[in-house]
């Protein structure tokens, strides 16, 4: 069936057994919401130089948006900046690939549990739960680095 | 099959919607429960605008030519079927616009360029309610923060009516304008109207009254109602997308400002300043909706051969026994009245902690139909502490068999997330 495509496993497991979850110290904080369904983060970001010492954050949604929350922590959190970047730029690669990418050795090997959203991105609709928490991260990262002004929701 | 006393022959209206046959997802019988965002349109509305298009397509009031006649009359004619459809004294109370969120700025912006004693303004106060769609809710933040007005709000009960137990407070002397949802399009409530106009009338306030969900499930008889202006929309009652209603009493439009000018609105053009046609065309600048409104007079053809007394027994009967079904499965929440009295079919709910995403998602890979999220209607959402709800909406084609496919599908997403 092709719901088990979208809700793999990995997944139902991050929705219901979060990593990370809850409020830390933070260098940035961020609030990003989902206009058309309501879903909300809010992320901050922990910086020890390009290290990233923590990524911790709160929020209402759908599993799709909970679970990818969650395997963001997982697989951002010791990681340096720049292999951070390449890990999220794969993964937009991969949530805007409408269904068609084909995951190969070397994507599963950066994105690991991340990989299981493949079948996520063959319903438009969520795509964005998906990416919620990484584009809060990725917004928060570059506030914490004081490249922008900051305090924009998107 | 379950019979329920006043349930229409929805065998024999679903042949007029081709869309209900179709089949989705390998196989599964569509079940359209999305009722409240658009509903669908039958052939008979479906033929009208293809036969306008094939026949008789010109522009408006501007042509000597047969089809522009032809047009003319086409246009004016939906005009026409609409005024009776509502009870207005006059055709020339008919407004069309292109929804009803263009109707509702329609009258904030009349109201913010109007000349006393209509004019809205940093002394005066505007009225509406914590229930309303954003639509109700947005051109009166904007006219509030244009004009310095203070934007007022009716609260809610804990079982999803208006509190009006502050009506004194909220309406007063200072108010200018009260607006609000007829049917809420989230709660489903049916709202008292009579208290809140009768309030409205005796502090001289003008009384705007949102129909978009009332128009397609209810006899509306704006005379009845007593309001000021009635908005709503085609396209939820069996009309096409791209048309909708603006009624006003005809003293007002006489007196209100024009707000979009243009071609159609006009009497005379100069150079210096212009005159303007008299209503309803002083607020129909350009070339309208003509094809969508000659369907909107189709669609109010439609409905009014099956009667709207018909179809709100219909519903009554369907939301009863949907109400009741619901109930019924494990740890799911009603937002809004939990009984079928002053409640229209609509019915949004929660079920556990199971996101309205995920839950939609389920239903949706079973073939049926729902709306998930905040149905922009926030301000309901944040009230009642939770982040959005599955709503389940009905029309006159809807079955209590549709009813229990929804409660099984229920099931199946319990049993998907459990
Ligand atoms: C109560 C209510 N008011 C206003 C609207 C706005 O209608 P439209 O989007 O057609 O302008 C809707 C529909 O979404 C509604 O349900």
């Amino acid at each position: 069936m092709k719901l088990d495509s979208m809700y793999q496993d990995v997944i139902l497991d991050h929705y219901k057994n979060p990593h990370g979850r809850g409020l830390r110290n933070g260098d940035a904080e961020v609030h990003h919401v989902n206009p058309t369904c309501g879903d909300e983060i809010t992320l901050r970001v922990r910086l020890d130089g390009d290290t990233i010492k923590d990524v911790s954050y709160e929020g209402q949604g759908c599993s799709i948006s909970q679970a990818s929350a969650s395997v963001l922590n997982e697989l951002l959190v010791g990681k340096e900046l720049t292999e951070a970047r390449r890990i999220q730029e794969t993964f937009l690669e991969l949530m805007q690939s409408k269904g068609k990418a084909e995951p190969d050795d070397a994507m599963e090997e950066v994105l690991e549990d991340a990989i299981a959203f493949a079948g996520v991105s063959k319903y438009p609709a969520r795509v964005k739960c998906a990416l919620l928490s990484w584009m809060a991260w990725k917004d928060a990262t570059a506030q914490a680095l004081g490249e922008t002004a900051g305090g924009k929701t998107a | 099959m379950t019979q329920l006393p006043g349930l229409l022959d929805t065998e024999a209206i679903r042949k007029d919607f081709p869309i209900l046959d179709r089949v989705v997802h390998d196989g599964q019988r569509l079940v359209y429960l999305d009722n409240a965002a658009t509903s669908q349109k039958p052939r008979q509305v479906l033929d009208v605008l293809n036969d306008y298009y094939e026949r008789s397509n010109a522009n408006v009031h501007r042509g000597v030519h047969v089809l522009a006649e032809e047009a003319t009359a086409l246009y004016e004619g939906a005009r026409d079927k609409v005024a009776a459809f509502i009870n207005a004294p006059s055709r020339d109370e008919v407004i069309f616009t292109k929804n009803a969120s263009e109707s509702l700025n329609l009258v904030a912006n009349m109201l913010g360029w109007a000349d006393e004693p209509y004019r809205v303004d940093q002394d005066t106060e505007i009225v509406i309610t914590e229930m309303e769609h954003h639509s109700n809710i947005v051109p009166w933040q904007l006219l509030s923060q244009r004009t310095g007005a203070k934007l007022k709000w009716f609260g809610l009960t804990d079982d999803g009516r208006l509190d009006l137990s502050e009506i004194e407070q909220i309406i007063t002397e200072k108010t200018k304008v009260v607006s609000f949802v007829l049917v809420s399009n989230i709660l489903g409530t049916v709202n008292p109207v009579e208290a809140i106009v009768r309030r409205a009338q005796d502090v001289g306030a003008l009384v705007v009254i949102d129909a978009s969900q009332a128009a397609p499930h209810m006899l509306l008889d704006v005379q009845a109602l007593q309001a000021d202006f009635v908005a709503f929309t085609g396209h939820k009652m069996c009309g096409p997308t791209g048309i909708g209603v603006l009624w006003g009493r005809q003293e007002l439009l006489e007196d209100l400002p024009p707000f979009l000018g243009g071609g159609e609105m006009i009497e005379t053009v100069s150079m210096h300043s212009s005159t303007y046609a008299p209503a309803p065309h002083k607020f129909e600048a350009g070339t309208p909706p003509i094809a969508q409104a000659v369907g909107l007079g189709a669609a109010v053809d439609y409905l009014t051969s099956i009667g709207m007394d018909n179809i709100a027994r219909h519903e009554h009967a369907l939301t009863h026994y949907a109400v009741g079904r619901l109930l019924e499965v494990p740890d799911l929440r009603i937002i809004g009245p939990t009984t079928a009295e002053e409640r229209g079919a609509t019915i949004s709910f929660t079920l556990g902690d199971i996101h309205p995403h995920d839950v939609g998602q389920v239903l949706d890979e079973q073939g049926i139909a729902v709306r998930v999220g905040h149905h922009c209607a926030r301000p309901v959402c944040l009230r009642y502490g939770i982040p959005a709800t599955t709503r389940a909406s009905f029309y006159l084609y809807s079955t209590p068999a549709e009813v229990d496919a929804l409660v099984e599908g229920l099931e199946h997403v319990r049993n998907f997330f459990g």
